[in-house]
């Protein structure tokens, strides 16, 4: 796969089609992919990868690179596609701009999900498809792929490309996997449960900004989280406030438009399962308003932008599911 | 001297100016009681409120956040209350989710016909949330008294 992505990359270089190529490129170690631009048949030789391990989103990229001078080529996984569906409804991208190429995805591998093993030390991966081999300070160990992948992918939504210009391999289908599971998990706990749930989790924050910066839905050139006076802009919370706040402000700025990417779970160095949070908003949505998957297409509106006359009152709340 | 001790809850009522803020007003002409630790904050139309100001509220010290509009359909600018309710549901579901006591928000329509549905939701509002007793889910320490 990676061959012909160089080959054909190269071919839109040399024709003229485009300018630059966005891809990935192996970062600090060699199963940590990174987004990278390329501007050269040669610089993609040495340096282009695509296999197992690009985890990352490049359509949050688009915002900027489209607004530069020539054209930018763009590899975009199914689950990326969405995020760009839902970046060119908010006229984020110019699309004119931005060629596409969709490439099919078998799920990719993850370090922490490998890490929750047990398995330490990790010096270097390779994954043949089916299954990893982990070399760590301690020897080697072999993983099945499909437990090395994190919860978004092991639950992927789509194989379905939902944009592109052009397409590599066959056109996938909407999996639709049950990925509300832990959602619901928590909605049947007790409050006081939850609540600890959630400060244990929340309390590690060290407000890095880190899935603010990477998330897809986040383009705001101007965030309400970098205004001193906000109360919640210190570099390292300074109180419990300040970690509930951010985030539940942040998922309340993506709800609706969230397309459920994951990004923000996985750049977060404190592995804070922050997707949850942006589910339950899905699933909430879902519920009251109509099944609705952002960046789908590009007409429907967003549930957050819309409304019918006989919606649900806030009070539903009060009598719905979910311990007291 | 005999200091009381009994817990005051501080709630804020976000009021649209159109009806609930005349409600409010009514309720008063009407020589209806309701408790004074209701502080009225006026908005142009329910759908002014951000979820932050509700946040907000909580940081500095509200023990309940109440928000107050035109009854659906009666908005002053026709869907500003469609969109707050949609919005605040979401945000009640979210505060619930992480734990945090669900009857210290609320949303109820109140017109400027009723002032004493206004006076009658401030009472029993106030009463929920002295029973629910001091908000420590959603404090900021650094705007405690000390």
């Amino acid at each position: 796969m990676q061959r012909e992505l160089i080959e054909r990359a190269k071919q839109l270089l040399a024709d003229g089609t485009v300018s630059r190529v966005m891809g990935w490129k192996a970062g600090e170690f060699g199963y940590d992919m990174t987004p990278a631009v390329f501007a050269s048949s040669e610089e993609l030789e040495k340096d282009f990868r695509y296999d197992d391990f690009c985890e990352a989103n490049l359509s949050k990229y688009m915002i900027k690179e489209s607004r530069k001078e020539g054209k930018i080529l763009v590899f975009l996984k199914p689950c990326d596609t969405y995020s760009f569906n839902e970046l060119l409804k908010e006229h984020r991208i110019l699309r004119e701009n931005v060629y596409v190429i969709g490439v099919p995805c078998t799920g990719k591998v993850n370090a922490n999900a490998i890490r929750s093993r047990g398995i330490h030390g990790i010096t270097g991966m390779s994954c043949d498809g089916e299954t990893v081999t982990v070399s760590t300070l301690y020897g080697e160990e072999t993983v099945p792929k499909n437990e090395a992948m994190a919860e978004r992918c092991q639950n992927c939504k789509s194989k379905k490309h939902v944009i592109y210009d052009e397409l590599f391999g066959e056109e996938g289908e909407v999996t639709g996997a049950p990925r509300f599971r832990m959602v619901e998990k928590l909605e049947s706990m007790t409050p006081d449960q939850r609540f600890s749930f959630w400060r244990k989790e929340l309390s590690r924050c060290i407000r890095c900004n880190a899935c603010r910066n990477v998330c897809p839905a986040c383009s705001c050139e101007k965030c309400v989280f970098d205004n001193d006076a906000s109360g919640v802009a210190n570099k390292a919370a300074a109180d419990s406030f300040e970690e509930n706040m951010f985030h539940i402000i942040r998922a309340f700025h993506v709800a609706g438009r969230c397309t459920d990417c994951g990004e923000c779970s996985r750049v977060c160095p404190q592995n804070i399962p922050l997707h949850l949070l942006n589910r339950k908003f899905i699933k909430d949505i879902n519920e009251l308003y109509g099944e609705y998957q952002a960046g789908e297409d590009l007409e429907t509106k967003c549930p957050l932008t819309d409304y019918t006359k006989d919606d649900a009152e806030p009070s539903i709340i009060y009598q719905r599911g979910g311990n007291r | 001297m005999q200091v009381n001790n009994e817990f005051k809850p501080k709630i804020i009522a976000f009021c649209c100016n159109w009806c609930s803020y005349a409600g409010a007003d009514l309720a008063g002409t009407n020589r209806l009681n309701y408790p004074a630790d209701v502080k009225i904050i006026r908005v142009p139309c329910s759908c002014r409120i951000n979820p932050m100001f509700i946040l907000r509220a909580f940081q500095r010290g509200a023990d309940g956040v109440i928000l107050c509009g035109c009854h659906p359909g009666d908005c002053h600018y026709t869907s500003g209350n469609y969109f707050a309710r949609r919005r605040m549901t979401l945000l009640f579901s979210m505060l619930d989710y992480l734990g945090i006591e669900k009857e210290r928000t609320r949303v109820e329509w109140v017109s400027a016909a009723e002032g004493a549905k206004f006076a009658a939701t401030m009472n029993e509002f106030v009463e929920t949330v002295t029973k629910l007793g001091e908000n420590k889910r959603l404090e900021d320490l650094r705007c405690k008294e000390n």
